[in-house]
């Protein structure tokens, strides 16, 4: 945030001031520079990413007409079809929020102190530290997943121990629930959490902890007021990597959870594979899209991060 | 103006809070980087550790600041016993080599980060204060990154001394400015510490610097303190070669002891006979160094100037003369092979005496040190001086 707004800064001060006319055009042909190379860029975000979502948007006010063929849908303009869409799938929506934000929040507290480990503790294991968070992403996201699926399991060991110590009572099942929902996004998402906190903590000069501690802050209070706000930039980028992708998600949801579990990434994939209904499965993408979009608007207005430097 | 009355106040109540540093031995490992250090720094004075880099001014100031434990001795502030004590426990501040300001904080959040954390009453008031005494006043809300590398400077000096500590220490505060920056800022330095009366440790390894600012100078080596006291006797009197060619220039030359004389010692060198006062004489064998600074030595051409007052080194040549302005430096070989170096202020009319010139050298015998004949004589020589940008550290 800053950046940009540092960029238009100077541009404005350099513009201020006529040039004399033939500095001008040497001067435009040189500002026409920055937007030709940035032409393949755009070109790919045009055909990958803006064409997508017209059509997705398109899609979603499209109607079956009757009788036709399935997967055959016509443009209606039947924007009835998101207060539908919303009538029937609240909880779903409800749900991909909530887990999402207990998996975000979970992997905080967990990535915080091993990114703190890894950047301040390790030494010379750092490195290895880093591969071991990275190693997961060797083997297939899914096969991941079912991996969980067995350790959550039944007659497990996690299972055993914990009604061993009377956490769960006898007929209580991990497995196939929302905690297992939640544990298992959770695990997915740790490396996109773990690594930008890591990356913002490894920059934060240790001499700086030192001079609050010259300046009489007890460790906590250095870890409050020095520690954490110079390490927000690696929290905000983890949590948006985190929380949109796990508000989306419907593997962990599928393979962990039951029907009661149900997230609008599960409808959508329904909607979309098994069901056929098009229109319904757009206007529930692009509300999810929507919504998260107003939810990291407020998150990083409140984060400020354009406070930080 | 109030704040410095205020700190003055202050220095006189804590008048018996000396730092004291006894005997204090730091390893890192089996390297000793401290080596059984002794030094008392009175309140409110003005106390520099001198000494080139990697001699242990860093790590000596740590443990004072409380960021390193000494492996031996303790260190005192006034009656309060600080040796393994937190660094927040201590008062004590430091102005860091890299200033180590915070940089999402502005400058007065900066400078209020001490006093917030005590809970100090009046933060704003105090905060102005300090940035009116090191003349940043207009630049409250700025962060850090946007200041130059002096300001920053200023701010660091601002961010320790709001809290009023019992000692400040310095270290090489202004290591990181340009020549002429660094001469304005010693000057600063110098009169803030006056107008607030703390006591200030200022770790350098530029003697030049050490020798304007400060009441005392400590100088280091090698982790152990060569010699200790105000700029002027360790000048005239250095007690080491270390010292005698750390602190500006010296011509050190072999010589024997042949007799005393009243208070004088009589002395053998390379033929020729001179005289010093015994009061002057460091190193109890007849075997000394006796040192003369380049700008006590007069020069002359061979046969003239004769006086039997001084003492005198016959048949030398010029083999090098430097005309700088303010003075000529020349280089005379001597018959012995060695080469000494003079200092000749421009006050004359006699010109500049051409390389090959015959030359005879005179001086005071009371310009005179004599130092243990078994120390290196090439100790402390600072290699081209000024030429090359001295390392920070
Ligand atoms: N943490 C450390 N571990 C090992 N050696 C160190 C450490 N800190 C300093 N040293 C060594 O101690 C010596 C003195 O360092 P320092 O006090 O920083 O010197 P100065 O500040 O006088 O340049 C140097 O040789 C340095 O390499
Ligand atoms: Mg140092």
């Amino acid at each position: 945030m800053t950046v940009a707004a540092g960029i238009g800064l100077g541009e404005r001060q350099a513009g201020a001031g006529a040039p004399p006319p033939a500095v001008t055009e040497r001067r435009s042909r040189r500002k026409l520079t920055p937007y030709l190379l940035l032409v393949p860029g755009m070109a790919w975000l045009a055909i990958f990413f803006i064409a997508p979502i017209v059509t997705l948007l398109s899609t979603s006010t499209q109607t079956r007409p009757e009788g036709a063929e399935i997967g055959v849908f016509t443009q209606t303009f039947r924007f009835a079809n998101y207060l539908d869409a919303l009538e029937g799938y609240g909880p779903e929506f409800g749900r991909s929020f909530l887990y999402a934000l207990l998996a975000t929040v979970l992997a905080l507290a967990i990535s915080y102190p091993l990114a703190y480990a890894i950047a301040f503790k390790a030494g010379r294991w750092r490195n290895l530290l880093l591969v071991l968070v990275v190693a997961p992403f060797f083997v297939s996201f899914l096969l991941r997943t079912v991996a969980w699926k067995q350790i959550l399991a039944d007659d497990a060991w996690v299972a055993d121990l914990l009604r061993a110590l009377s956490v769960i009572g006898p007929q209580t099942h991990i497995i196939n629930s929302a905690p297992a929902v939640v544990i298992g996004i959770t695990y997915n998402f740790l490396p996109f959490m773990i690594l930008p906190i890591y990356a913002s903590l490894e920059r934060v000069d240790p001499r700086l902890m030192e001079a609050a501690g010259d300046l009489y802050s007890s460790a906590l209070t250095t870890f409050r007021k020095v520690t954490i706000p110079l390490s927000m930039p690696g929290i905000v980028a983890g949590t948006l990597l985190t929380f949109i992708p796990a508000a989306g998600d419907y593997v962990n949801s599928a393979l962990l959870g039951n029907k009661d579990t149900t997230m609008v990434g599960n409808v959508i994939d329904s909607r979309f594979l098994r069901v056929v209904d098009y229109p319904t499965a757009a206007v529930l993408s692009v509300t999810l899209m929507a919504s998260i979009l107003v939810l990291v608007g407020f998150y990083i207005r409140r984060a400020g991060t354009e406070e930080l430097v | 103006m109030s704040r410095a009355s205020k700190g003055t106040a202050q220095g006189q109540v804590d008048g018996g809070r000396d730092l004291r540093i006894g005997n204090v031995t730091k390893r890192f490992g089996s390297f000793v980087a401290v080596d059984d250090l002794s030094l008392t720094v009175p309140s409110g004075s003005f106390f520099a550790l001198l000494g080139p880099s990697g001699c242990g001014k860093t790590t000596t100031l740590r443990m004072v600041a409380g960021l390193e434990e000494p492996s031996e001795g303790s260190i005192l502030i006034g009656d309060q016993d600080v040796t393994f004590a937190k660094p927040y426990r201590r008062p004590v501040n430091t102005v860091f080599q890299s200033y180590a300001l915070f940089p999402h904080l502005d400058i007065f959040e900066n400078v209020a980060f001490g006093l917030r954390r005590r809970g100090s009453k009046e933060v704003k008031k105090q905060v102005d204060d300090a940035l009116e005494l090191v003349e940043l006043g207009g630049f409250a809300k700025r962060k850090p990154a946007q200041l130059s590398g002096g300001q920053q400077q200023r701010v660091a000096l601002a961010r320790a001394i709001v809290n009023n500590p019992a000692v400040l220490l310095l270290d090489e505060p202004l290591g990181a400015l340009d020549l002429k920056l660094r001469r304005q800022m010693q000057i600063e330095l110098k009169r803030i510490q006056t107008e607030v009366g703390l006591t200030f440790v200022h770790v350098t390894h530029d003697q030049e610097e050490a020798m304007t600012m400060a009441d005392t100078i400590a100088v280091m080596n090698n982790g152990r303190i060569e010699q200790l006291g105000n700029p002027e006797e360790l000048y005239e009197s250095p007690t080491t070669t270390f010292v005698a060619n750390f602190l500006g220039q010296s011509n050190l030359i072999r010589s024997s002891v042949t007799g005393t004389s009243g208070t004088d010692v009589q002395l053998e060198v390379h033929g020729g006979r001179l005289a010093m006062p015994q009061s002057r004489r460091n190193g109890a064998t007849d075997d000394l160094l006796i040192g003369v600074r380049p700008e006590k030595i007069r020069i002359s051409p061979t046969g003239q100037d004769a006086n039997a007052e001084q003492n005198e080194l016959l048949g030398g040549v010029v083999t090098d003369a430097s005309f700088t302005g303010v003075s000529t430096q020349y280089l005379v070989r001597m018959p012995w092979g060695q080469e000494l170096m003079v200092f000749a202020q421009n006050v004359g009319v006699g010109g500049v005496l051409a390389p090959g010139t015959q030359v005879d050298l005179r001086w005071d015998p009371a310009h005179t040190f004599a130092l243990d004949g078994s120390l290196d004589a090439g100790a402390g020589v600072q290699r081209d001086e000024g030429a090359t940008p001295v390392p920070v550290g």
